[in-house]
C-alpha cells in the first residue's frame, strides 16, 4: 500500500503529464506484478465496490478519535471529503504493517462475511497500522469515492513505455470487461490473450473543442462536417455472429438496447460501427433526457420502449468483414459505412442511420449550419478531415468539435454555500433567481467559472452581505448579478421557477449590471417556447 | 478589564488598544503581520524585535517604544507585559494585570519551536483571547524537523533532475522559518525582493539570513540553474518564475494539510508547515493559561468556541475582529506599504489570501 500510495500522491501532487507518466513507470517497474494489474485496473475505472457505509466509517473514526459526533461533522464540511476527514482525524498510528494493495483489495473484499461488530474492530486496526498516505487510498477505496487524476490514455502511455508494447496495442488490450481475478498482467498484455477478445471494442477516437478560428483549418472541401449529436457515443460490433454495444466509457451496453439485438443476423460477421445511440422518433432526433430516464431503468417496459425508441446514427466504420480499416482514410471508410447501412436496411428496417454530411461550399455555411444545431438537439459539427485515420484517444489535428455558443441567462445571486474540497473555505456554491413578476425566484444553481480573485471578493461580499444563516447556507442581500451559461432548458413543475437548465455554470460577474436589469422568468419561458416550436 | 469595540480590543483604565484596526492614541502591538500592526496610530508599543519592521512597513516616522519580554511598564495602574508567542520573530502575547484581574491577549501564536521566535510561553490568567486559525482535528502539524527534511529531500531530488526549488512563505515569519531549516550545502539559495528586504529589517534585530543572495539581474539562466529560490505567494503563476525553468514549485502553509487547498493552488509540492497553532497546539495552550473565560477570534471560531463550552467546559465566546473579512483591505495595505518604501515590486497583494482562508491569511 505504501508504494501505490505513493504513487497517488505523485499523480495528485503534479499537473504535469509528464510527471504523472515518469511516476506511473517508476511504479510499474518497481511493485508486485498483482498489485501493478491491480493498479491498471482502478485508475482504468474498475474501481471494488464499496462495502461500508459512510455512516458506519464516521461513527468509528469519531471514536477511535475520542471526538464528538458534531465536531466530525464540522470537520467534514469544512474539508468537504469524508476520506479525507477520516484520514486526518485520525490518531496517529501505532505500527506499520506493510500490506501490499493485492492484500488491502483481498480484505476489503472479505468484509462482507463479517458481521457489524466485528468489521469495525477489523477497520480500526487496519487504520491504527497506516500512515497518513496509506489510509487515505484506503478510505477512498471504502468509500468507493477512489478517482486519481490520469486519463486512461496516461496509463497507456506507461505501460507502453514500461512494457515496451505500442501504446495502440495496450489500448487494445485494455479495453474490454477484465478483471484482475481472472487475468495476469502477462496476459492481459501479451497478443496471444487476443483471441479471446474478439468482443472488445477499439479504443475511441475523440475530438477536441476548436479553439482557432475555422478558416484556418484551410480548405473546407477536405472537411467532413456532420452534426454533432447528443447521445451516447457508442461502438456496434457484430463478431462470430453475437452482437456487442459499447459505450464511449467502455461499458457493455448490450441489453440496455433490445432493438439492436435484429443486427447481429444482418450485419456480415467482423462489423463494428462507430455512432451514436439516440432516441428518435419522427424523422428527428428527441431530447436526451428522454433516453436518460430509459437508461437508468432496470427493466425495460413496452411504454419506455415506445417513448424513447432508439437509433443508431452511424459516424464511422472501422472494421469491414473482419478487417481492421482504421487506417485507411475517412472518406474511404464513409464509402463502406454507406454500403454496409444501406445493404442492411436493404433487408429489414434496422435502427440503423447515416450521420448525413452536410454539403457546405463555404465556411460561412458551415458556420450558419452550427447555428442552427440546437434546432435539432445537436451540440455543434464535428469536423474530420476527408484524409484522416481512426485515431486512438483524445487528440487535435485532424477530428474537432465545434460546438454552439452556450446560451445565457442574468440571474441574481440569492443564496451561496461553502463549496467542497478545494474550496472549503470559501463561498462558492451559488443559487440564483430571476424576477417572476415583481419576486426573485431561484432558477438554478450554478459554480464554477470565475476567477480564484473573484471568488474572493465574491466571498467577502457575502460575508459582509449576510441576511440569514442556515446550515451552510447564507441567504445574500438581493444584489449581484452573475451570467448563467447553460446548454439546453427544459420546462420543471418541480422548480419554483418552473424550468430546469442543463449543464449550468457562471461565464461572468455582471459588475456592470443591477438586480433589476436580471432576466425573467418570461424571458426563459419565450426560450422553451421558441425551442418547443422549431421541434 | 478589556472591551471590544469597533476600532480593536481596548483597555480603558489604561487607555490603550491592542492591535487596533482603526486609529488611536496608544497601541499595543503583538506582532508586525499586517492585520495586527495597522498603520495610523499616534503612539505603538512592541517588542524590541518588531519595531524595524514596524518602521520599515508603517513608516521611519512613527513613534514606536521596544521593550523586551518579561519587562513591565505601569500605565494607570495596569501593570502590561510582553512575552513570547513563538507565532514569528518579536511576536508578544500581551499581559494585562489590574486589582488582581489578568487578561492576556495572545495575538497569533504557536507551540512549535521553529527555533527563530522565542518559543511560547504559557502565561496563567483569567482571560484569554486566542486565535482559531486551524481550529479544528483535522489539522495536525507535523514536527518542524519532519518538515524541513522534507523539504531539504525535495531540494535535493531537483538539484540532482537540474530543476531549480521554488519555495513558496510569506515575507515576514514563513521565509525566515524555511531558510533557517535548509541545508546550505544542496545549492545556492536565493530570495525573492520581498524576501531580501525582510531579512535586511530582521538582521538589525541581530539575526543573520545573509546566506539568501538577492536575485541580481546579472545572473545568467544557467547560474540559477539547481539553485533553492524563495518567494512569496504572489509569485506564483508569474512570469517572473519564467527565468527558472525549469523549475518545481512548493508551498509551505498549515492550509496544506487539505488536499483541497494543495490542488487549489496547482503547485507541484505542499508542505505543512505553519507558524499557527493546529488543534492540539490549541487545546494544550488554552489548558496551561488556565484561563476560565476564553475569547475565540479570527478562523474557525464558532465551531473552536462551541468546542470549549461544550467538551472543555470553559466560558468561551466568540468574538469578530478585523483580523478577518476585511483581509483583502489589509493586505492591499501591505502591497502598497512595501511598494511605496522599497520600490520593489513585492506582489504581497491580495491574491496571497487565495492560499488560505479568507477569512485570515496565513501571514495574519
Ligand atoms: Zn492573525
Ligand atoms: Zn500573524
Amino acid at each position: 500500500m505504501k508504494a501505490f500510495a505513493e504513487l497517488y500522491t505523485a499523480i495528485d501532487q503534479t499537473t504535469k503529464t509528464n510527471a504523472k507518466v515518469d511516476a506511473l513507470v517508476e511504479y510499474f517497474a518497481s511493485a508486485p506484478e498483482t498489485d501493478v494489474l491491480w493498479t491498471v485496473a482502478m485508475l482504468t475505472g474498475k474501481t471494488p465496490k464499496r462495502t461500508i457505509r459512510s455512516g458506519e466509517l464516521k461513527e468509528w473514526s469519531a471514536e477511535m478519535s475520542g471526538l464528538p459526533y458534531w465536531i466530525f461533522d464540522e470537520s467534514y464540511h469544512i474539508v468537504g471529503d469524508l476520506a479525507e476527514t477520516i484520514t486526518l482525524i485520525l490518531p496517529p498510528p501505532s505500527s506499520s504493517a506493510g500490506y501490499s494493495l493485492t492484500e488491502t483489495i483481498a480484505f476489503l473484499r472479505s468484509l462482507d462475511q463479517y458481521g457489524d461488530e466485528d468489521k469495525k474492530i477489523a477497520i480500526q486496526r487496519r487504520w491504527d497500522e497506516m500512515d497518513t498516505g496509506e489510509r487515505f487510498v484506503f478510505n477512498k477505496l471504502i468509500t468507493g469515492s477512489f478517482r486519481v487524476g490520469v486519463s486512461k490514455q496516461l496509463v497507456i502511455k506507461a505501460l507502453a513505455r514500461q512494457f515496451k508494447i505500442e501504446e495502440d496495442t495496450v489500448a487494445h488490450r485494455l479495453t474490454g470487461d477484465w478483471s484482475p481475478d481472472t487475468t495476469t498482467l502477462t496476459t492481459l498484455l501479451s497478443a496471444t490473450g487476443d483471441t479471446d477478445s474478439y468482443y472488445r471494442p477499439y479504443p475511441f477516437y475523440l475530438a477536441y473543442q476548436l479553439e482557432q478560428p475555422v478558416e484556418e483549418l484551410g480548405d473546407v472541401r477536405d472537411w467532413q462536417i456532420e452534426q454533432k449529436y447528443d447521445g451516447i457515443r457508442g461502438q456496434l460490433l457484430v463478431r462470430r455472429g453475437e452482437l456487442f454495444v459499447w459505450s464511449r466509457g467502455e461499458e457493455l451496453m448490450t441489453e440496455k438496447f433490445p432493438e439492436f439485438e435484429i443486427l447481429k443476423d444482418i450485419l456480415p460477421d467482423g462489423t463494428v460501427i462507430d455512432g451514436e445511440v439516440l432516441p428518435f422518433r419522427d424523422g428527428r432526433p428527441l431530447p436526451f433526457h428522454l433516453m436518460q430516464t430509459r437508461i437508468g431503468r432496470k427493466n425495460l417496459t413496452k411504454k419506455s420502449l415506445q417513448e424513447a425508441p432508439l437509433v443508431m446514427m452511424c459516424y464511422d466504420l472501422l472494421e469491414y468483414h473482419g478487417e481492421d480499416i482504421r487506417t485507411r482514410p475517412m472518406q474511404e471508410r464513409r464509402a463502406l459505412l454507406e454500403q454496409v447501412v444501406k445493404d442492411a436496411n436493404a433487408i429489414a428496417a434496422v435502427p440503423l442511420l447515416l450521420s448525413p454530411v452536410l454539403d457546405c461550399k463555404t465556411w460561412e455555411e458551415a458556420t450558419r449550419a452550427r447555428e442552427t444545431a440546437r434546432d435539432n438537439n445537436c451540440e455543434g459539427l464535428m469536423l474530420k478531415h476527408k484524409n484522416s485515420p481512426y485515431e486512438t484517444g483524445r487528440r487535435k489535428g485532424q477530428w474537432w468539435k465545434w460546438k454552439v455558443d452556450p446560451l445565457t441567462v442574468d440571474g441574481v445571486l440569492l443564496y451561496a454555500q461553502r463549496g467542497h474540497g478545494r474550496r472549503a473555505n470559501l463561498y462558492t456554491d451559488y443559487t440564483f433567481a430571476i424576477w417572476d413578476g415583481d419576486e426573485l425566484v431561484p432558477f438554478t444553481k450554478a459554480y464554477s467559472g470565475l476567477t480564484d480573485k473573484e471568488l474572493l471578493q465574491v466571498d467577502n461580499w457575502i460575508k459582509r452581505n449576510t441576511i440569514d444563516k442556515f446550515g451552510p447556507v447564507r441567504s445574500v442581500k438581493a444584489e449581484l448579478v452573475f451570467e448563467i451559461a447553460f446548454e439546453g432548458i427544459n420546462r420543471s413543475p418541480r422548480h419554483k421557477s418552473g424550468v430546469a437548465l442543463r449543464f449550468p455554470r457562471i461565464l461572468r460577474w455582471r459588475t456592470d449590471k443591477k438586480k433589476e436589469d436580471a432576466n425573467t422568468k418570461d424571458d426563459l419561458m419565450k426560450l422553451i417556447e421558441m425551442q418547443e416550436a422549431t421541434r | 478589564m478589556l472591551k471590544f469595540n469597533d476600532k480593536g480590543i481596548y483597555c480603558e483604565q489604561a487607555d490603550v488598544y491592542i492591535d487596533p484596526w482603526g486609529q488611536v492614541d496608544r497601541a499595543i502591538i503583538t506582532h508586525a503581520h499586517s492585520d495586527h500592526a495597522r498603520w495610523g496610530s499616534r503612539h505603538y508599543l512592541a517588542h524590541h524585535y518588531s519595531v524595524p519592521v514596524m518602521r520599515w512597513r508603517l513608516g521611519s516616522g512613527i513613534n514606536v517604544t521596544g521593550i523586551g519580554y518579561g519587562e513591565t511598564i505601569n500605565i494607570n495602574g495596569v501593570k502590561i507585559s510582553l512575552h513570547p508567542a513563538g507565532h514569528i520573530i518579536g511576536s508578544a502575547q500581551v499581559r494585562l494585570e489590574y486589582r488582581g484581574e489578568v487578561w492576556v491577549v495572545s495575538g497569533d501564536y504557536k507551540l512549535q519551536n521553529d527555533h527563530l521566535a522565542t518559543p511560547f510561553e504559557p502565561v496563567r490568567c483569567q482571560h484569554f483571547i486566542t486565535e482559531s486559525t486551524f481550529g479544528l482535528p483535522v489539522y495536525r502539524f507535523p514536527a518542524v524537523e519532519v518538515v524541513q527534511t522534507e523539504i531539504n529531500d525535495w531540494c535535493a531530488k531537483n538539484t540532482a533532475a537540474g530543476k531549480t526549488s521554488v519555495i513558496i512563505g510569506y515575507a515576514l515569519g514563513k521565509a525566515q522559518h524555511i531558510l533557517y531549516g535548509l541545508d546550505r550545502s544542496i545549492a545556492p539559495i536565493y530570495a525573492h525582493g520581498a524576501v531580501v528586504n525582510m531579512n535586511r529589517t530582521l538582521e538589525q534585530s541581530g539575526f543573520d539570513f545573509s546566506y539568501a543572495k538577492p536575485l541580481d539581474y546579472s545572473l545568467s539562466k544557467k547560474d540559477l540553474q539547481g539553485c533553492i529560490v524563495i518567494a512569496p505567494p504572489s509569485a506564483v503563476g508569474t512570469p517572473w518564475l519564467r527565468r527558472f525553468d525549469p523549475y518545481s514549485i512548493g508551498i509551505c502553509s498549515g492550509w496544506m494539510q487539505l488536499r483541497g487547498a494543495r490542488r487549489r493552488r496547482g503547485v507541484d509540492r505542499g508542505f505543512v508547515m505553519s507558524d499557527h497553532c493546529d488543534w492540539q497546539q490549541l487545546n494544550t495552550a488554552i489548558k496551561l493559561t488556565g484561563a476560565e473565560n476564553v475569547y475565540v477570534t479570527h478562523g474557525y471560531k464558532s465551531i473552536y468556541a462551541k468546542w470549549l463550552r461544550d467538551e472543555m467546559h470553559l466560558n468561551a465566546t466568540e468574538v469578530d475582529t478585523l483580523y478577518e473579512g476585511e483581509s483583502i483591505e489589509g493586505d492591499k495595505e501591505e502591497a502598497i506599504a512595501e511598494n511605496t518604501q522599497t520600490g520593489i515590486a513585492s506582489q504581497e497583494s491580495n491574491e496571497d489570501q487565495s492560499i488560505s482562508s479568507p477569512e485570515n491569511g496565513d501571514a495574519a
